[in-house]
């Protein structure tokens, strides 16, 4: 089941999303180059990497936020125009401390200046298990119910694409487990696009991950987990998948390497 | 307690002045003693009062052009990106020459009337309220424009929603530091030119050796600038009740 190899060619049938020969600098240094994979429409995929390999600034790439660099292709639902189709969640909540939660929620709509769908707001705070904070400014919350309001907020903008850079990773490890249930039950019809440096959140999370290792370049390799996310963190399976992925990672036991 | 604690400090200053007054024996056009200041104050009530009236009069307008001239630099700077690199030297010119070597320049401009020493309120705020107001645009949370940029905002949606509202905390600054020294603008626009306003009346009293009136007035400005500054300072604090407040001496 679990099979780790360079990613093939993308997919000639329309993926949710296709990133081609994606080519990402930081100043005159060259980040990566070449490198291609694809996202399944409907589907929860995760990027998964060490910190400084650009997964985050690909991430921005595709969110509109960064210029592609030619030769960079990025196709949602086979055309490159896709302006309006995605949602975008940070590590940081985001929120606004100025408004409260349920105006938070609405933020898309206010800062195009669009009516307000109140009944929506509340149905989604309901949703994310954060009904009875409607009115709380942020300040006024934890930590794990701002990433819930962030997760409405995102729910919110009914965009088909949703990509969410290492969004759980300042919370604590119960909350962060919470959140990622909650985030695959309440996303479960978009196609999903998270980075994350976490193995084990993506092997929790992802039905397909792209594993990108520096080694001379950046690469990435693809790895399937057994069976529908959430995973048990228990599984002796997704054991095994783990350490497939420290060895991807280059992380692999110490006794095959030299001193680190 | 809280506000027993800054009038026990005032009365006991008050007490150290009338009792160093009456055991050195100071004469009183040197220092007069709080009591015979208060004597005064009683006795001229009126006259001190228009005075007083003139020099309000010349604080407020000052802080409201001054305000409005400073967040408008302040906007235009952090919006058109063209008009930064021409209004910040104006901006920094402004601090750099000394406004009260203008105060003259400005009574020859404006007359003896009230319009030079509101200029003089209104440039001697501007540079605070801009400073701290464009400083603010222009230390906008990456993330939020990020967000609004995802979302779909206008650059002029991002500007009205999210960096006025998250700068209005560092506008807050400037506006405090503006209150506090608005007074002093007027006062040194009186001093150079003016036939009423309390600085005015300072210096006549000053000519005639009544020191006590003097102090009168000076008293009378203290307390205006400090009413001022508080009635701005919990203005402010409503407007960006947001804000956490922490104070730095309970972290540890």
């Amino acid at each position: 089941m679990t099979h780790a190899e360079q990613d093939p060619e993308p997919d000639t049938r329309q993926p949710g999303l296709a990133i081609r020969n994606a080519r990402l600098a930081w100043g005159d240094t060259m980040l990566m180059d070449g490198v291609s994979f694809s996202v399944r429409a409907g589907g929860w995929t995760c990027l998964l990497g060490e910190s400084g390999v650009g997964k985050s600034t690909l991430l921005r790439t595709i969110a509109g936020l960064v210029a592609p660099i030619a030769p960079t292709e990025i196709v949602a639902n086979g055309s490159s125009e896709f302006e309006n189709q995605i949602a975008y969640m940070a590590q940081q909540d985001l929120l606004f401390p100025w408004l409260t939660a349920a105006q938070n929620v609405a933020a898309g709509a206010r800062l195009r200046s669009e009516p307000v769908d109140d009944r929506r707001v509340h149905e989604i705070l309901d949703r994310a298990g954060v009904a009875g904070r409607a009115d709380a400014r942020p300040a006024e919350m934890s930590g794990g119910e701002r990433q819930r309001v962030a997760l409405a907020r995102t729910l919110m903008e009914e965009r088909p694409i949703v990509l969410m850079d290492e969004p759980f990773s300042a919370l604590d490890a119960i909350t962060r487990m919470r959140l990622q249930d909650l985030a695959i039950e309440l996303l479960a019809d978009r196609t999903v696009l998270m980075v994350t440096h976490d193995p084990f959140e993506a092997l929790r999370m992802a039905e397909k991950i792209h594993v990108l290792r520096r080694d001379g370049e950046v690469r990435a390799t693809l790895v399937e987990p057994a069976g529908p996310p959430p995973r048990d963190p228990t599984d002796p399976a997704l054991r095994e998948t783990h350490g497939a992925i420290m060895t991807a990672l280059g992380g692999a036991p110490a006794a095959n390497r030299g001193p680190a | 307690m809280t506000y027993l604690r800054p009038l026990i400090v005032f009365a006991g200053l008050l007490s150290v002045w009338q009792a160093a007054v009456s055991v050195f024996a100071v004469a009183p056009f040197i220092l007069p003693g709080p009591l015979a200041v208060l004597e005064v104050a009683r006795e001229r009530y009126d006259i001190l009062a228009g005075h007083a009236a003139v020099t309000l009069t010349e604080i407020l307008l000052g802080l409201v052009f001054g305000t409005l001239l400073g967040a408008g630099s302040a906007l235009v700077m952090a919006y058109f990106r063209q008009a930064r690199s021409w209004l910040l030297p104006v901006l920094v010119v402004s601090q750099a020459v000394p406004v009260f070597a203008l105060a003259p320049v400005l009574v020859l401009w404006f007359g003896y009337g009230v319009a030079p020493k509101v200029a003089m309120a209104t440039l001697i705020i501007y540079f605070p309220v801009t400073a701290a107001f464009y400083d603010g645009l222009r230390r906008t949370e990456p993330g939020w424009v990020d967000l609004a940029r995802t979302m779909g905002a206008s650059k002029a949606a991002i500007l009205s929603r999210i960096r006025i509202p998250a700068a209005l905390p560092a506008f807050s600054s400037g506006l405090r530091v503006a209150a506090a020294v608005a007074p002093i603008g007027a006062v040194v626009g009186e001093w150079v030119g003016s036939s009423a306003g309390l600085g005015y009346y300072m210096l006549l009293m000053n000519g005639r050796v009544q020191t006590d009136a003097m102090f009168a007035a000076l008293l009378i400005l203290a307390i205006m600038a400090v009413v001022i500054y508080f009635l701005i300072d919990a203005a402010l604090r409503r407007l960006v009740s947001w804000q956490a407040d922490v104070d730095p001496a309970s972290l540890s």
